[in-house]
């Protein structure tokens, strides 16, 4: 294989952020204490470095490495929302480890690495990159988890997350090694020449698509393949949480999507009926289960199953609907719906994580309680994200929510769109529960343990980004709506 | 017609006000949540004689593009059904303000920019000729409603808001699934005017019109989804009280005679026994519940239920008496509820108590309180020379003519509210005081007054002077009476029949008169 310098040019982003990742974990140790601030900084400029660069290189396509790399306005999406997401994250986490007394300047190598390997996923048209990029992700998530050393929750997180994930990632190249075994191939373009006009009858290709659905359905935090999630994100620090929420799921929703879409194209009536079983299961199952929890982090780790549910709605309806302006609508919406989650489930993770009581986190929902008599303002942006993520306009929630249901209706499934909303009127229950001990039941007399929030101008940002997003784009989401439609014409 | 954004600006004035109330000084939060509802009112006060009466058409009419795939418009304007709607609702919310104004005394900045929310959303519901929008705004005032309950209500205001909320939530995510099916059907466009003029196929119509109804009827509410009513009724602060009876029932209603009635004629037709008896069966056990009150604010909710079975009643007549005498009962039920809330609200101010048993012969101490309260509960019952005689009587007229029975059983509903209403004038008002409660009992203030007597005026205004109302919305509720009567599969006349007699027959039946060639 041959490959010239302007491929390197292609992936100068990639480059940066390792490039940066490499230099943050070798200054760690040398730097004086009272300087690793300026590790913090050097991150945030990387990503604004690269977001400069990725947004040149959405409109104009490129493979390169003999087409184990991709860059195309779907993977550039994708990576603009992955570089928005890990920014918020260095910001909460500069608040956030101080408070914690976390002080690890790897902490920020290992953000950017888990960055690098998630930019390699969303833009890789090759089976072996993707699965590359998901370990790279995987492992600095993994070590991210534990990092809390002193609290066994932290620990057993870090432990459960590494065995599932190891455990899903075997799946995953198991699956790889099947549908290379039946197609010849692990390039994308090449798999689907190989697949067009078979189908499922072929029962390599079957435990083959299986396996891979399987595989990003650890990954996405789908039931029945969901029960690392609660364990994982409760016990995580509340910053890594808030990133794996997020930009972990958006990742592999990216890879996944290019992998079925683009490789598995051909089977898109079978893979629908996979995804629909699986999506009506995380549906149901995400937000009943929701409904019990009395630990907020707990909560946002169904409710976060729970939308990936809703996410999924935009899956089937894609594979259920033929030509390509109706499975590209399908997909948009899914792009869509996970930009949008961004915006108010990090919003919500903030304010958790900056949420003190004594010197721990205050993650009880029952810790919120009288929020709003204390910090008015972080009690309506908390309301804000809630009344988002449970759907109700004029909120972001509902504008992604509005689009995968489109896109549900348009492919025949309208039971499904019932059935989804009729679980986001069950889900409105916990959400409001939250703003409901906000501002309608009284706080306790103050004392030294009584949970306060603890503000900083970097959560300010970070809240600020958060909250405009939500109303911003729940009221003119049209930019971000052509954004999605542009991204998802290039994906073949 | 003007080329001014009337409709915008009244939508906007509140939500701008809602803000502002968090920039001005404490002692100010009441002047200026006054002022702008003030402001709202008299911005809408031209739209009344600037409305063309003679054209059904949508006037002060808005479009601009909001979002482009697909396409989904912001998209406003008023007609005949509309227009009293959007001015009750402008009329009604000083009023809010001003008897908030010293019941309320924790967190008023966040209390009023809610009033004022809720203010911008429901005359956007009215407005919208997008059903996108129009279901953006229906959600976007669960919220402050909610709050309004959960905040600033009575003992047991948790379990009220969360019922609520969950009741009306519920009931409207069908209404967003439908709307989608409808955009698919419906040549792909989101304009409730072009949806009004398509043609469904009847089981299609079926489904849309249970999921709408689950939206309405909760909503209105109908029997017998009304439980979250009482409940939510009894636990909201006055201000909410009023609102939620004087407005948001109505949007129920509305929402039947703006989308079920003319989208979905056939279904309207097919499911009118349905509503028929679900209309007489609330405005009977409306009515019996409300006999068996002893919470004033319960009372009233409960005859709410009653008095929006009128309503329902009327809609689901298809003729012009039965549906231009709904708009009036909705219009109606507004003034006349809200001032009933209003009152229970004055004299909850006083004695911290809603109960009939609490609030016993109040005429003596507080005259000007006993006759405003008088007048409001005559209005209530249908007394001739109010508002609310013209509403109920044109209901049944329009029932008369569709079903003798139904009108029987109906006017039973009319009995009853009499027997509640005057029983409980009779306590409220001619009891005898306990002497513990006297020194509590000062008779209305002025800015009580101020409150109060718009409302008393409208009530004698819309009793006496029902026209100007009517002839409004007459060519509206036409256009959507000639919608909702299928057209005829082919003309069947007495004489096309006849044609297709043998000609001695005929001849016959011609010669004895009994039917006339045209």
């Amino acid at each position: 294989m041959t490959f010239s310098a302007s491929d390197l040019f292609l992936i100068l982003p990639e480059l940066l952020v390792v490039t940066a990742a490499c230099i943050v974990l070798v200054l760690d140790p040398v730097l004086h204490a009272s300087r690793k601030d300026g590790l913090a900084w050097l991150s945030l400029g990387t990503l604004a470095v690269c977001m400069g660069l990725t947004a040149s290189q959405m409109d104009h396509p490129a493979t390169a490495f003999g087409g184990l790399v991709v860059i195309d306005a779907y993977g550039c999406f994708w990576k603009l929302l992955l570089y928005f997401v890990t920014g918020l994250t260095v910001l909460l986490s500069y608040s956030y480890l101080k408070e914690e007394r976390l002080y690890f300047g790897e902490y920020y190598g290992f953000v950017l690495l888990a960055l690098a390997g998630m930019m390699v996923m969303v833009s890789s048209a090759d089976l072996l990159t993707i699965y590359l990029g998901t370990e790279l992700m995987s492992l600095s998530l993994y070590v991210m988890a534990g990092l809390k050393r002193s609290e066994p929750r932290s620990l057993e997180a870090s432990a459960k997350y590494f065995v599932l994930g190891a455990f899903s990632s075997g799946i995953l190249l198991y699956g790889i090694s099947l549908l290379y075994g039946a197609t010849g191939s692990t390039r994308l373009p090449a798999i689907a020449a190989a697949i067009s006009g078979r189908s499922l009858d072929d029962p390599l290709l079957l435990f083959a698509t299986i396996l891979l659905a399987v595989g990003f359905s650890f990954k996405l935090a789908v039931v029945p393949f969901h029960m690392w999630t609660p364990d994982v994100y409760q016990g995580a620090p509340t910053s890594v949480t808030a990133f794996m929420a997020v930009a972990s799921k958006a990742a592999s929703f990216g890879a996944f999507l290019r992998v079925f879409v683009e490789g598995l194209g051909g089977l898109k009536t079978n893979w629908s009926a996979i995804f629909l079983l699986l999506c009506v299961a995380t549906l149901v199952l995400g937000n009943s289960v929701a409904l019990v929890q009395t630990n907020l982090k707990r909560m946002l780790a169904y409710s976060s199953i729970a939308h990936a549910g809703y996410a999924l709605i935009g899956v089937v309806a894609a594979g259920r609907l033929s030509g390509a302006a109706g499975g590209t609508n399908g997909i948009a919406s899914v792009l869509l719906y996970i930009a949008l989650y961004t915006f108010m489930t990090f919003g919500a993770f903030a304010i958790v994580a900056m949420l003190r009581k004594g010197g721990l986190e205050g993650e009880e929902i029952e810790d919120f309680t009288g929020l709003a008599k204390r910090h008015p303002l972080a009690a309506l942006l908390m309301m804000i994200f809630m009344v988002s993520l449970a759907g109700i306009p004029p909120t972001a929630g509902f504008i992604g929510k509005f689009y995968v249901f489109m896109s549900a209706v348009e492919a025949g499934v309208t039971w499904l769109a019932v059935l989804a909303l009729i679980f986001a009127a069950v889900s409105a229950y916990y959400y409001l529960r939250v703003v409901m001990v906000m501002y309608m039941r009284e706080p306790g007399a103050v004392t030294a343990t009584s949970p306060r929030l603890v503000m900083s101008p970097a959560l300010t940002i970070v809240l600020a980004c958060a909250v405009a997003g939500v109303v911003i784009f729940g009221v003119y989401p049209n930019p971000l709506i052509n954004l999605a439609a542009q991204a998802v014409l290039t994906l073949k | 017609m003007t080329g001014f954004p009337w409709l915008t600006f009244l939508i906007l004035l509140p939500l701008a006000g809602a803000v502002a109330v968090f920039f001005v000084k404490e002692n100010r939060v009441r002047v200026t949540a006054l002022s702008v509802t003030v402001a709202d009112l008299l911005v809408s006060l031209p739209l009344w004689w600037l409305f063309d009466a003679s054209s059904g058409q949508m006037q002060f009419s808005e479009l601009a593009v909001w979002i482009t795939a697909p396409p989904i418009h912001y998209r406003l304007g008023l007609d005949g059904v509309s227009l009293p709607l959007v001015l009750m609702t402008t009329v009604l919310m000083p009023l809010c303000v001003l008897i908030s104004w010293e019941s309320v005394d924790t967190r008023i900045r966040s209390f009023m920019a809610m009033l004022l929310l809720m203010e911008g959303a429901m005359i956007g519901v009215f407005a919208a000729l997008d059903f996108v929008l129009f279901y953006v705004f229906w959600e976007a005032m669960l919220i402050p409603m909610y709050l309004l309950i959960g905040v600033w209500g009575g003992p047991n205001r948790l379990y009220a808001a969360i019922k609520f909320f969950v009741y009306t939530l519920a009931g409207s995510v069908l209404l967003l699934v439908a709307i989608i099916v409808l955009y698919f059907q419906g040549g792909h466009t989101f304009d409730i005017v072009q949806l009004s003029e398509g043609r469904y196929s009847s089981s299609l119509q079926l489904w849309l019109f249970l999921a709408f109804f689950a939206a309405f009827a909760v909503k209105v509410p109908m029997f017998p989804f009304h439980t979250w009513l009482p409940d939510a009724h009894v636990e909201a602060p006055t201000a909410g009280s009023v609102i939620l009876a004087s407005v948001l029932l109505k949007m129920g209603t509305y929402g039947f005679l703006r989308f079920s009635l003319p989208m979905l004629p056939d279904a309207s037709h097919a499911f009118t026994p349905l509503m028929v008896t679900l209309s007489i069966a609330a405005i009977i056990y409306g009515a019996y519940m409300a006999l068996a009150q002893a919470d004033l604010k319960k009372l009233i909710a409960y005859s709410s239920v009653s008095h929006m079975g009128f309503v329902t009643l009327g809609l689901f007549m298809f003729n012009i008496q039965g549906i231009e005498g709904a708009v009036m009962q909705m219009v109606n039920h507004g003034i006349t509820t809200g001032g009933l809330f209003l009152c229970v609200g004055v004299i909850y101010e006083r004695t911290h108590s809603r109960q009939i048993a609490d609030n016993v012969g109040l005429t003596k101490p507080m005259p000007r309180y006993a006759a405003l309260l008088v007048i409001f509960a005559l209005s209530s019952l249908g007394l001739p020379g109010t508002n609310s005689f013209v509403g109920e009587f044109m209901v049944l007229a329009g029932t008369f003519l569709w079903s003798k029975i139904a009108t029987a059983l109906a006017s039973v509903g009319i009995i009853l509210a009499a027997a509640y209403i005057l029983w409980m004038v009779q306590r409220v008002a001619f009891g005898v005081p306990s002497p513990a409660s006297l020194p509590k009992l000062r008779d209305v203030s002025r800015r009580e007054m101020i409150t109060l007597v718009p409302l008393v005026v409208l009530v004698f205004l819309i009793g006496l002077f029902p026209n100007p109302i009517l002839t409004r919305m007459h060519a509206s509720v036409e256009k959507i009476i000639a919608r909702s009567i299928p057209p005829p599969r082919e003309p069947v006349t007495a004489v096309s029949q006849l044609d297709r007699l043998t000609p001695p027959v005929k001849q016959a039946a011609l010669a004895v008169g009994k039917v006339h060639q045209p």
